[in-house]
């Protein structure tokens, strides 16, 4: 098999790259979607306040403020290539990406050292990283960004392997309604179905990176996306929990193989401002 | 903005506070006090000491927020609310110290709600997310106190048409609630 080596300075380089550009400007695709809520929005506030997501998105890029105070504690997911050998250190890469890009765009460090003794690192390292193993020889490198406002609304259920799509519409539901202005809806859901209770978080996580505007590949579950975001969008919340019919911009399912005696389903809310980016090295 | 927003200036007066509803919105020029999490359980600890508080709150507005760096040439970085409900264990004491508005985003507690009633003060919600454009309606900002805590320390705001949603106001009503029993 024929090798392929990297520098880890090129991590380093496209994590900061991708903090950056995903801290001032959203990705076109949840632009475009916060749009189109606005559009089908028809009480002045819903409209106003959607219409302030658009604008707030062209002045971060123009003004060079970031898109929110809260930039975030970064999660990083690296998949790498099994050609590829990685020269360095793979977490001093990304954290030196960290580090660089929030010392370098004024971006807030929201970060502590420990849970319990809350000293902030000053930095905004560490980032969470997760890193799979991939065929070929390139790593691709993705960054979330997510803010507590949002990540604080996250729920885990395990349900009965007998219980029905719609306790699990309820639950969704009940946690959307309960979670309110909290996480800044209009939200991208993620919703982790399967695996274990840590899977299936991990599987919400990644499935909003799937990106507005895309539906499951298996029908089964596109079919329910589009049941979950018709109940959502009918509860009220609305944007920012102001009122309307705008609650979510998309529901993302990603699923995993389970156990006989489980069905455990995790939830991922995240805002409006769904801010990812991903590269190839 | 459209004609129902209303201009209005700081301090806010009880003629004012009187006739504020839920759902009401407000361009608010003047100052507030910004101040989050650790600004709050260190302010209350010194009023439960009987200590001389650093800042006056008292018929002052407080804004939940912990802004970004500024960026070089401006006065702050970006500026939106953070979740409020992590200072209701706050309310009662900041409100005994006079504070007649709130500003954040999501519900409050029921004791809160209740004591925004009593004390006559209003919790109002700002445009959660939008960081950058709040930004822009702020023209200056200083720290007051508790410098040490970053973000998360005392900044007296100077705000220019700031947007304000009125959630609680006196007489009970919530606009979150509103907005659920007029689901579709």
């Amino acid at each position: 098999m024929k090798t392929r080596i990297l520098p880890a300075h090129l991590i380093t380089n496209a994590v900061s790259d991708l903090i950056y550009k995903t801290s001032f400007s959203l990705p076109y695709a949840v632009g475009k979607r916060i749009e189109e809520m606005a559009d089908n929005e028809d009480t002045e506030l819903a409209k106003t306040a959607l219409r302030v997501l658009v604008e707030n998105n062209s002045l971060a890029a123009e003004e060079g403020i970031p898109l929110c105070q809260d930039c975030g504690i970064v999660i990083v997911f690296l998949e790498i290539g099994q050609q590829v050998v990685i020269d360095g250190s793979i977490a001093e890469a990304v954290n030196g990406g960290v580090e660089e890009a929030y010392r370098k765009y004024h971006l807030r460090k929201s970060v502590v050292a420990d849970p319990l003794k809350r000293n902030n690192t000053g930095t905004n390292a560490p980032a969470i990283i997760h890193v799979e193993p991939a065929a070929g020889d390139r790593v691709s490198v993705t960054v979330y960004l997510k803010g507590g406002g949002s990540e604080n609304m996250s729920s885990l259920k395990m349900f009965r392997p007998t219980d029905r799509d719609s306790d699990i519409i309820d639950y969704i539901e009940k946690t959307v309604v309960k979670a309110g202005s909290n996480p800044c809806p209009p939200l991208f859901l993620g919703v982790g179905i399967g695996g274990t209770a840590d899977t299936a978080m991990l599987n919400a996580k990644k499935a909003v990176l799937r990106g507005p505007g895309t539906r499951h590949p298996d029908p089964e579950y596109a079919d329910l996306e589009a049941r979950i975001e018709e109940r959502l969008n009918g509860t009220g919340v609305g944007p920012l929990g102001f009122g309307g019919r705008s609650t979510v911009g998309g529901v993302f399912i990603r699923e995993a193989p389970t156990h006989i005696a489980m069905l455990p389903v995790a939830l991922n809310l995240n805002c409006h401002s769904l801010r990812y980016g991903r590269v190839e090295l | 903005m459209m004609s129902e927003w209303r201009t209005v200036t700081t301090p806010l007066t009880d003629g004012l506070i009187e006739t504020l509803k839920a759902g009401d919105r407000l361009l608010l020029t003047g100052t507030v006090f910004a101040a989050r999490d650790r600004a709050h359980e260190r302010l209350c600890a010194m009023a439960a000491r009987d200590e001389t508080l650093p800042i006056d709150p008292a018929g002052q507005i407080i804004y939940y927020m912990g802004p970004s760096p500024a960026p070089p040439g401006r006065v702050i970085g970006a500026a939106g609310p953070t979740t409020s409900s992590r200072m209701d264990p706050f309310s009662e004491a900041v409100l005994k110290m006079g504070v007649r508005g709130m500003i954040g985003k999501g519900k409050r507690d029921h004791a809160t709600r209740e004591l925004l009633a009593w004390y006559r003060a209003v919790y109002f919600a700002t445009f959660g997310g939008a960081g950058a454009y709040l930004a822009k309606r702020i023209s200056d900002a200083t720290c007051v106190t508790f410098e040490d805590l970053g973000a998360e320390a005392i900044y007296l705001l100077r705000v220019e048409r700031f947007p304000l949603v009125v959630i609680n106001d006196i007489n009970g009503g919530d606009l979150y609630e509103d907005a659920l029993q007029n689901r579709r």
